[in-house]
């Protein structure tokens, strides 16, 4: 329940932040709006459950985006050359591995941070296995036990 | 100073094009759906991100702005999603992954670019 009311007050709010309105009928559609998604997620039973923000190291979370994003850009400017590059020297490769995060939150932090990351695409995720498709053999190769892996990890809490 | 913002903000608009076209020349060049995906993530990610950049240094400090971030933020937490639950669709319905070289003896793969 306490959950439930977190969501509607963000969800108003959000709402409020992207309409910047204070008109009465847009005040209640941004209600009704609310409620309806509300009432979405409760049928989809996404409310429970293992709940991001007490699972996740959140001043360690903020260190790793910029790091990611950084990765991010080394990652895209070296699929680019290859893109570019006459020849285009790609040796697309399958890896599987498994990452060594326990919590879901930290298996999906880490499987959206290889899709995120150009060069490389998670197609199969479960604990304890990743399947994931590189545009080259080295960024295959550079996946398990990467610095990638060890900093998800460590996002967690228990 | 606002030429500056303009000057650094045409900076980023145009890498952001340059890394949407890269994505698509790569849609076009890769030899096969997974690799396609590859190029298109160069869109996604620095493509979209250089032209947001760009459009918040337009914007300056107003709720505009709040929303490009809004929208760069749906687009990092929602792209990675999406393209997963391709990937893994294709390879569900069966379509195999081409791997290894793709280029006949041209040796090209071997040799970092």
């Amino acid at each position: 329940m306490a959950r439930s009311l977190i969501t509607l007050v963000g969800l108003i709010l959000f709402w409020v932040l992207l309409s910047g309105m204070f008109v009465p009928f847009l005040l209640a559609a941004g209600l009704g709006s609310a409620i309806a998604v509300l009432l979405f997620t409760r049928r989809l039973d996404i409310i429970a459950g293992e709940a991001p923000p007490t699972y996740l190291n959140w001043f360690k979370f903020i260190v790793y985006c910029p790091w990611l994003i950084r990765e991010i850009m080394v990652a895209a400017w070296d699929v680019t050359k290859r893109i570019l590059h006459p020849k285009m020297p790609i040796s697309p490769t399958m890896v599987e591995f498994s990452p060594t995060q326990k919590t879901d939150t930290g298996l999906v932090i880490h499987a959206n941070s290889i899709t995120l990351t150009p060069g490389t695409i998670s197609v199969e995720v479960e604990p304890g296995r990743f399947l994931v498709h590189a545009l080259s053999r080295e960024g295959g190769a550079s996946l398990a036990g990467s610095e990638m892996d060890s900093r998800c990890t460590s996002l967690e809490r228990h | 100073m606002t030429i500056i913002i303009d000057i650094l903000s045409a900076v980023f608009l145009a890498g952001g094009a340059f890394f949407c076209l890269v994505g698509g020349i790569g849609l076009v060049r890769m030899p096969d759906f997974y690799t396609r995906m590859h190029g298109a993530s160069v869109t996604e990610t620095l493509g979209a991100g250089f032209m947001l950049i760009g459009l918040m240094l337009q914007a300056g400090l107003t709720l505009v702005a709040v929303k490009l971030a809004m929208i760069g933020l749906l687009i990092l937490f929602a792209s990675p999603t999406a393209t997963h639950a391709l990937a893994k669709a294709a390879l569900l319905s069966g379509l195999k992954p081409k791997l290894g070289e793709q280029h006949s003896g041209e040796g090209g793969i071997s040799s970092k670019p």
